[in-house]
């Protein structure tokens, strides 16, 4: 899937560590996905670089433009200096969203071949709470046109959060709206944050309900993906 | 008597003199309320400002101020590299291929310089920032009238009042404001860094 271009994830923290870690776990969720880390200062401590900031756009940028994350205010400081310094500021996006959340949501989101805005909003969307899912909606399966079927997690965690990107990214490619159930919840299928807020273990079934275009391809490849066990 | 360039160049080595002649006391009031690290950031900051001014002094004010301004936001490291950076960038502006200085531009470049912190640091009058000490300088340089020492005399007395007001005061952004009510009972590092620049800057002045 290299072919697309994507949008790419600049994490700017003041501490390396933190900014490698959080782009080591975004990155696992969308392996097509630029994330470029940059945190410290040039003598390597705490602080923001901003020559290293404006590097890092310009790194994580195939053409599609680049969402920013910050973790604290002169961080978000210097990445809004770095991007008014760019040729084209409407390429970059800073965004205050919580970093960890924000960064695995807005990965997912630009995997999924999502338009800048799109990623951005879906990083700003990304709640430290647990993300919300829809209880009260009347049951999708009503709705005429709709394809769903029951499917069993047969790998030992469930939904969490590798198997629960993998189930957005599958989902992202298609024309079809997809609402997974677990017990009384429903969570868009779209959104990685929403699946593993549903807490749906291994060995449970889902209920999968998807319209649209593509809607039977929707379900028959959360099928495959559960019987081969998310690849686990 | 204007102000030209080589005054300007002047007055930011003094800046940086000060600077370093009170790195403890700004990581003292950081450490209070911050990450102690204001002290340090400024002095390395000014460090390498002097040394661009060393190898090439520009010849316009405007050019003086917009190589402070670059210096800082690359060096500094911490809130203050953004901050001052693009005060100094935005009162570089302000002073567009002027020669020479006067009060009035001096006054300009200095509303100038709050605007771009406002615009980039998103504090206000109260929040207990370098805001504090500069929007009262901003109001002194723009009633005081006469010399550009006079100007920016009055622009340092206000800024070393407004300092002194953020002792009590509670911080709503920075990191002291992760503090709450503790971040009361100090000085602003920020504040008190403003308020130092702008004494050194209407000190070298009075001097010219």
């Amino acid at each position: 899937m290299t072919d697309t271009t994507r949008v790419g994830l600049v994490v700017v923290s003041h501490s390396d560590m933190l900014a490698n870690g959080v782009a080591e776990l975004a990155a696992q969720m969308a392996p097509d996905v630029t994330v470029q880390p940059v945190g410290g200062t040039e003598e390597g401590g705490l602080g923001t670089d901003y020559g290293a900031v404006v590097e890092a756009l310009a790194d994580a940028d195939s053409g599609a433009g680049v969402v920013v994350l910050y973790d604290l205010g002169s961080a978000k400081m210097t990445a809004e200096m770095a991007v008014e310094s760019a040729d084209d500021p409407s390429r970059y996006a800073v965004v205050d969203a919580p970093l960890v959340e924000g960064a695995v949501a807005a990965a997912v989101a630009a995997q999924g071949g999502a338009s800048l805005a799109d990623v951005a909003a879906t990083a700003e969307g990304a709640s430290s709470e647990t993300p919300a899912a829809t209880p009260n909606r009347p049951a999708l399966h009503l709705v005429q046109g709709a394809v769903s079927a029951e499917v069993q997690l047969t790998n030992e965690v469930g939904l969490h959060a590798r198997p629960a990107a993998l189930l957005a990214r599958t989902v992202a490619e298609l024309d079809a709206d997809v609402t997974v159930r677990y017990g009384t919840e429903e969570a868009n299928a779209a959104s990685v944050l929403a699946l593993m807020g549903l807490s749906a273990p291994g060995g449970k079934s889902i209920t999968v309900v998807a319209t649209g275009k593509d809607a039977e391809e929707a379900v028959r490849r959360i099928e495959e993906l559960a019987e081969r066990g998310f690849d686990d | 008597m204007g102000c030209t360039a080589a005054d300007v160049v002047a007055a930011v080595r003094a800046a940086a003199a000060v600077v370093q002649e009170h790195r403890d006391e700004l990581v003292r009031l950081d450490q209070a309320i911050g990450d102690a690290d204001h002290g340090e950031n400024m002095k390395r900051g000014f460090t390498a400002v002097v040394s661009r001014l060393d190898a090439e002094p520009p010849d316009t004010p405007a050019k003086v101020l917009k190589l402070v301004a670059t210096t800082l936001i690359s060096t500094v490291g911490g809130a203050a590299g953004p901050l001052y950076g693009t005060a100094f960038l935005r009162a570089s502006s302000a002073l567009g291929d002027a020669a020479e200085l006067d009060s009035a531009l001096v006054a300009r470049a200095l509303q100038a310089a709050l605007d771009g912190v406002i615009a980039r640091g998103k504090a206000a009058v109260g929040d207990k920032t370098m805001v504090d000490a500069l929007t009262p300088a901003v109001t002194a340089a723009a009633s005081a009238d006469g010399s550009v020492a006079a100007t920016l005399s009055a622009a340092a007395d206000a800024a070393a009042e407004g300092a002194s007001s953020t002792v009590p005061m509670v911080a709503r952004k920075g990191r002291a404001s992760y503090l709450g009510e503790r971040s009361a009972g100090h000085m602003d590092p920020g504040a008190r860094s403003t308020a130092l620049l702008l004494r050194a800057l209407a000190d070298t002045a009075a001097k010219a």
